[in-house]
């Protein structure tokens, strides 16, 4: 809590997941109504507008949505990798107790490597093809712990070998374009746990693998997880992927949570007429469907023209059925059960009818 | 039935069960390939002499009738792309026979085929790059129409815009340019472009991959509606073995460059025979928390062999947990172990057949088939 200096305001009522206070977090990750915004010669792209949660140790967020909806955005604003000249982030985040929004760059960068890392979605761009996948290793390690090459160099080879990597004594030589994909992979999430991070966020760590190479990617996450204890922030556009290692999930939309749940809640009891397009537009391989596909009609919105309103109304079935509401006031998150957070105008009990009698027959 | 080298003959037509499989596969299919194989050359020094060969499709055959959809899946690199390529001709084969309508087009010159190019169309993946920036909506769909001179009775702009129209777009769009659509958009001028000369054959290669999975519903059904009005066939190539459940009739499971395993779709989601499919289907992450903890995992070890220099025999025994030495010495031949359903494989799983049954069958097959 060495963060703890500024003063405490009045919380301006509301619920307080939406709340923007600024008491330190008590929570190892918290995001306070973050905002990340892009000025540019079209408008300023909203790309995250108010985003909270909470994140423990030990716990996985996936966090789903399709392209465009803030998902990446937000990841690199924890990291803090985004340009300040170019992007305006307002809000707070905590990382065990410490906030850094208003932090300075070089105390993000002390964190980053060391507190919390990242795992990218393509391995063959993150990393560079001039050394050697050891040296890269090696070098982020350094940065953070005052060793020998000698001592670091034997911490590579040891993490090469824990994330799979046969013969990683000889690897460790090797250049990246002499790993296959999988193995690529495998080489960044030993580079990310380098430094034994407690906050591990994946963005989209197996979109551009092959299935067999993904599930072996996602149960070394799992068996990695158990080992550190580190909190998971998993981002990914399969809803698969998410149930297979999420605890919690939460489904942005336009720049802002729509549903958060547990993975059984928003799996089987969702409540947002969009994460019930999404379960809907699924094809299944676990068991055959019947029905036609029911695809979310029209497309993702504008990020620098959001629909007043609720953003998903022009897509909404049911956004007729709230008085017009949807089109006037923005909805906020709120609790639909214990720990259950939705974003819709519809009254729960409309909601959880409409569920029951028409979205979970054609799942 | 479905494949040339069909060896339980008598019991061949039985149709397979399956809650709603399409009944219609008599008569002569549309597309029959027949042991089809690429080799590509590997050159090295200044003389580019040939050093060693990549064995990209070696030996797949397989037919699709009138009306049906194939779904062609495998990891990367396995040839389920260059199968396709040489399905359109733009490749040309090493050996093997293609026959489209019973003509055998295999060796057909450029210009032979010309005519024939109105028959067989592609769908392909990235519908940013497959799209000419610096050309309307127009230009593009009516691409077709100049190249082969077809006349059509409103002239070409009315029939492009009817095109747009039958793919959810708005006629209005004609005079756009492909940066100002969408990707599910650009995805449907794709499909706009590929139906404009009413092909018979259809091959899309991972035709909705690219897409957000609500946009992806919405062009997955659009296939599906073309399938029905304008009876079209579908290659579909992917890799998503989801969607590829859902468009499917009847699917073929590739592995370096080899067919091994082929099925009605039910058949082979439910029944897998081969190890490959199976790992494959199980490694599958599904949407659905609550089966986590219970499904069961197999997981193969380690990426797929170099196709440079693919492992002898069975070339799964090197990541198959069944294997035994007769993998590693004898190569199992695609023979057909239930109806319609051929795996090749010396220890199937899911069948009654044992295994003596599978040797004996591949002392039959083994002659002819390779």
């Amino acid at each position: 809590m060495s963060d703890a200096k500024r003063p405490a305001e009045t919380l301006n009522g509301g619920p307080a997941e939406v709340t923007a206070g600024s008491a330190p977090s008590t929570a190892f990750l918290e995001l306070r109504d973050l905002k990340i915004h892009f000025p540019t010669d079209d408008g300023v792209v909203k790309s995250v507008d108010g985003l909270s949660f909470k994140l423990e140790r030990g716990r996985t967020l996936g966090i789903v949505g399709e392209s465009g909806s803030g998902k990446s955005v937000t990841s690199l604003g924890i990291l803090g990798l985004h340009n300040r000249r170019n992007a305006r982030v307002s809000g707070e985040i905590w990382l065990d107790g410490t906030e850094l929004v208003s932090a300075s760059e070089e105390q993000v960068r002390r964190l980053r490597g060391r507190k919390m890392a990242m795992i990218f979605q393509d391995p063959l761009s993150a990393m560079h093809p001039f050394y050697t996948v050891g040296a890269q290793i090696i070098e982020a390690y350094r940065v953070h712990n005052d060793v020998s090459k000698q001592v670091a160099r034997k911490h590579a080879i040891d993490m090469l070998g824990r994330v799979g990597i046969p013969k990683p004594d000889k690897r460790v030589d090797d250049y990246p374009h002499q790993f296959s994909g999988g193995m690529r992979q495998r080489a960044m999430i030993a580079m990310a746990l380098s430094c034994d991070p407690e906050l591990l966020i994946a963005d989209e760590p197996t979109t551009a693998l092959d299935v067999t190479v993904q599930a072996q990617i996602l149960d070394l996450i799992r068996d990695l997880q158990q080992e550190f204890n580190s909190a998971i922030i998993m981002i990914t556009h399969d809803l698969g992927v998410t149930a297979e290692l999420s605890d919690d999930v939460l489904v942005m939309y336009g720049g802002r949570c729509i549903e958060r749940g547990t993975a059984g809640e928003v799996f089987h009891e969702p409540e947002h007429p969009y994460t019930w397009g999404l379960l809907g537009s699924m094809p299944r391989l676990d068991r055959l469907r019947n029905e036609r596909l029911q695809p979310i009609p029209g497309s993702p919105p504008s990020l620098i023209n959001l629909p007043s309103g609720c953003a998903f109304n022009p897509r909404c079935p049911y956004a007729d059925q709230t008085d017009g509401r949807s089109t006037a006031d923005r909805p906020e998150l709120r609790e639909t059960g214990p720990g259950h957070l939705v974003a819709c105008h519809l009254p729960t009990d409309r909601r959880r009818q409409i569920f029951a009698d028409e979205i979970r027959p054609k799942l | 039935m479905s494949t040339s080298q069909s060896p339980a003959g008598a019991e061949g037509t039985v149709a397979a069960p399956g809650a709603n499989a399409k009944p219609a596969r008599t008569g002569e299919p549309l597309l029959e390939v027949t042991d089809l194989r690429k080799h590509f050359p590997v050159t090295a020094g200044l003389l580019r002499r040939q050093v060693a060969t990549v064995k990209a499709v070696d030996g797949v055959s397989f037919s699709v009738h009138k009306g049906q959809t194939l779904g062609l899946v495998g990891e990367s690199g396995c040839g389920k792309t260059t199968t396709g390529r040489m399905i359109m001709k733009l490749l040309d084969s090493t050996s093997g026979k293609i026959a489209f309508e019973g003509h055998d087009i295999t060796r057909y010159s450029q210009a032979r085929m010309r005519p024939l190019r109105r028959d067989i169309q592609m769908i392909f993946q990235d519908p940013y790059s497959s799209l000419n920036p610096r050309k309307t909506v127009g230009a593009i769909v009516g691409a077709p129409f100049r190249l082969q001179n077809i006349q059509t009775e409103n002239g070409v702009k009315k029939a492009v815009q009817e095109l747009l129209e039958l793919v959810g777009l708005s006629p209005e769009h004609y005079n756009r340019y492909p940066h100002e659509f969408s990707g599910g958009q650009r995805q449907r001028i794709g499909i706009a472009r590929t139906l404009a000369l009413k092909p018979k054959l259809i091959v899309a290669d991972e035709p909705v991959s690219a897409l957000d999975v609500s946009v992806q519903a919405q062009v997955v059904n659009l296939l599906e509606d073309l399938q029905d009005e304008l009876d079209l066939t579908y290659v579909v190539i992917a890799h998503d073995l989801s969607v590829v459940r859902h468009i499917s009739d009847r699917v073929a499971v590739m592995y370096l460059g080899k067919l091994v395993e082929i099925a009605d779709r039910d058949d082979l989601y439910e029944r897998p025979m081969h190890p490959y499919t199976k790992a494959l289907l199980s490694a599958v992450p599904i949407p659905d928390p609550a089966q986590r903890d219970n499904r069961e995992r197999i997981r193969l070890q380690g990426d797929v062999p170099s196709p440079l220099d693919p492992p002898p025999a069975c070339r799964f025994h090197t990541r198959c947990w069944k294997a035994q030495d007769i993998c590693k010495q004898v190569e199992p031949p695609l023979v057909e172990l239930s109806p319609g359903h051929m795996a090749a494989c010396h220890f199937p799983e899911n069948t009654t057949v044992s295994e003596t049954d599978v040797v004996a069958k591949a002392a039959v097959v083994s002659p002819e088939a390779d």
